[in-house]
């Protein structure tokens, strides 16, 4: 599902951020993305998500090289990848419900279906009853799992989250990885970028790649993804 | 999908109602200066047109032409493309109608033992023959005929209201183009603003599969409105200047119906545009 090729990713002022990484992820795979800061955590998911390009190599993600694709076809398979920022980036005039709805709208859904759709995906989140609250009103981490709950609208096969659990407190951290755990059984590839060892460390079974500088030093299942 | 882009740039305007009255607010202000512009601009038309449909060739005739002469001269002077009516004013016409037009001056012309006014052909010029150009070719023409001992027609205030009329002409387009230019610059610089105050909200649009098509048509569906308020804003404000010198300093025409229609729905592509261009730029720039 995830292909990368001797990816090297440079920019102008802060020079290399990835170093010839190759690695792939399986579809439905649940996958840590870890390292010190600035290892390239969010680099990765940037090219995966291509509002970045590769200096060198190739990064395919669902069989299409994402330097290939045109603006339209970029959008497309934005719709096909959720994305969970650490700060969340809810809108913060808009309520829960809209703010999940807003995933919807941008591809021309049916207000029936949008209605229909958001109220199950706060449900799913565990947030039926805050639908109208906004962002202001909720807490840390209810405002993520509305942010998953966005993530999650248009039905992804892959979900990105750059260190989600980094401005939440313990309890609400394990609520999180809980629910991203939930997704992946589902059947949805979960990258997650993270520097938070504890909570690599409770997550039997994942998978672990590391970074250091740019380079991939530690792949802990690199012969399943091969395999795929 | 149409009523999310509706429903947006509606959405815009409420959350940020003193923006959208500001651009409003700039762009009306571009216009009514544009407007008064035109105010101005159009009543210089009017005069020039006054001037210019009273424009005509005089040919003086010698006194020893024949009727018959004169008639075929008069036919012949017809067929010239410009001319639209060729007018015979005899001798005796000629001192009538000098009585009647310098009046208080009866006296002297009774006294004359001869009639000292000559024959004359007055040519009459198709409309849109009258220009400075036109006049001097045909009055050339006239004066070649046989018969014809002087031709007249005013050549140096012809003159000089042409040149008054490629001043006020070139000066509409200069000063026009500017106003329009800084209108472009206002309205452009106040949907920046509007897209840098919801720069998040199109960061989001894009994480979450918005195509630019998508995220671009409720800034252009703001800038239309945005425009076309400024529009009607400009509409009573220039109104109303012009109403006030046209009854305390000037009698002034009001513009014609379509350069106000014109003027309003400018204001709408003005804004649709500024619109467009600074969306694409921030697009192009994120």
């Amino acid at each position: 599902m995830i292909r990368f090729d001797d990816v090297t990713k440079e920019y102008s002022r802060a020079g290399a951020a990835l170093s010839e990484v190759s690695f792939r992820v399986r579809k439905g795979e649940f996958v840590f993305v870890t390292g010190h800061s600035g290892a390239g955590k969010t680099t990765v998911l940037r090219l995966i998500h291509a509002a970045d390009h590769p200096t060198e190599g190739q990064v395919k993600v669902s069989g299409f090289d994402t330097r290939e694709l045109s603006a339209r076809e970029t959008a497309m398979l934005r719709r096909k990848i959720g994305y969970v920022f650490q700060d969340f980036r809810l809108l913060p005039d808009r309520s829960a419900a809209e703010n999940v709805a807003f995933a919807l709208e941008v591809t021309g859904a049916r207000q029936s279906v949008i209605r229909t759709k958001v109220g199950r995906l706060l449900a799913q989140v565990g947030l039926a009853a805050k639908a109208r609250s906004l962002p202001s009103e909720l807490s840390g981490g209810e405002q993520q799992r509305v942010a998953v709950a966005r993530a999650l609208a248009n039905d992804p096969v892959l979900l990105l989250a750059d260190e989600p659990t980094g401005n939440l407190d313990e309890r609400a951290t394990r609520g999180i990885y809980d629910l991203f755990r939930a997704i992946n059984a589902a059947g949805t590839a979960v990258l997650l970028a993270t520097h938070d060892a504890e909570l690599i460390r409770h997550s039997s079974g994942a998978r672990v790649l590391e970074l250091d500088h740019g380079s991939l030093v530690y792949d802990s299942h690199p012969d399943e993804a091969e395999a795929d | 999908m149409a009523s999310y882009t509706v429903r947006e740039a509606f959405a815009a305007f409420r959350r940020a109602p003193l923006l959208t009255g500001l651009s409003a607010a700039m762009i009306a202000l571009s216009l009514f200066v544009v407007g008064l512009f035109g105010v101005a601009a159009h009543n210089i038309r009017v005069v020039l047109d006054r001037i210019e449909a009273r424009v005509e060739v005089v040919a003086y005739l010698h006194d020893d032409a024949t009727p018959d002469q004169i008639q075929a001269l008069q036919a012949e002077i017809r067929t010239i493309a410009q001319v639209r009516d060729v007018l015979y004013i005899s001798r005796r016409q000629a001192v009538e109608l000098a009585r009647q037009q310098l009046s208080g001056f009866e006296g002297i012309l009774s006294d004359l033992d001869t009639n000292p006014f000559p024959a004359s052909l007055e040519v009459t010029l198709q409309p849109g023959q009258r220009n400075a150009d036109a006049v001097h070719r045909v009055a050339d023409r006239v004066r070649g005929y046989p018969f014809v001992e002087d031709v007249r027609y005013g050549q140096d205030w012809l003159d000089k209201v042409y040149l008054l009329r490629r001043v006020a002409g070139a000066a509409a387009i200069v000063v026009g183009g500017a106003f329009a230019a800084v209108a472009a610059l206002i309205i452009g610089a106040a949907i920046r603003l509007a897209i840098f105050a919801r720069r998040e909200e199109i960061a989001i649009m894009r994480l979450v599969g918005a195509t630019d098509w998508f995220i671009r048509r409720p800034f252009l569906l703001e800038g239309l409105i945005t425009g076309l308020l400024g529009g009607l804003l400009a509409l009573p404000a220039t109104y109303g200047v012009y109403y006030f010198l046209s009854d305390a300093v000037v009698e002034l025409e009001w513009m014609p119906g379509t350069w106000v229609v014109l003027g309003v729905l400018g204001g709408a592509l003005f804004g649709t545009y500024a619109s467009a261009r600074a969306v694409r730029n921030h697009l192009q720039d994120v």
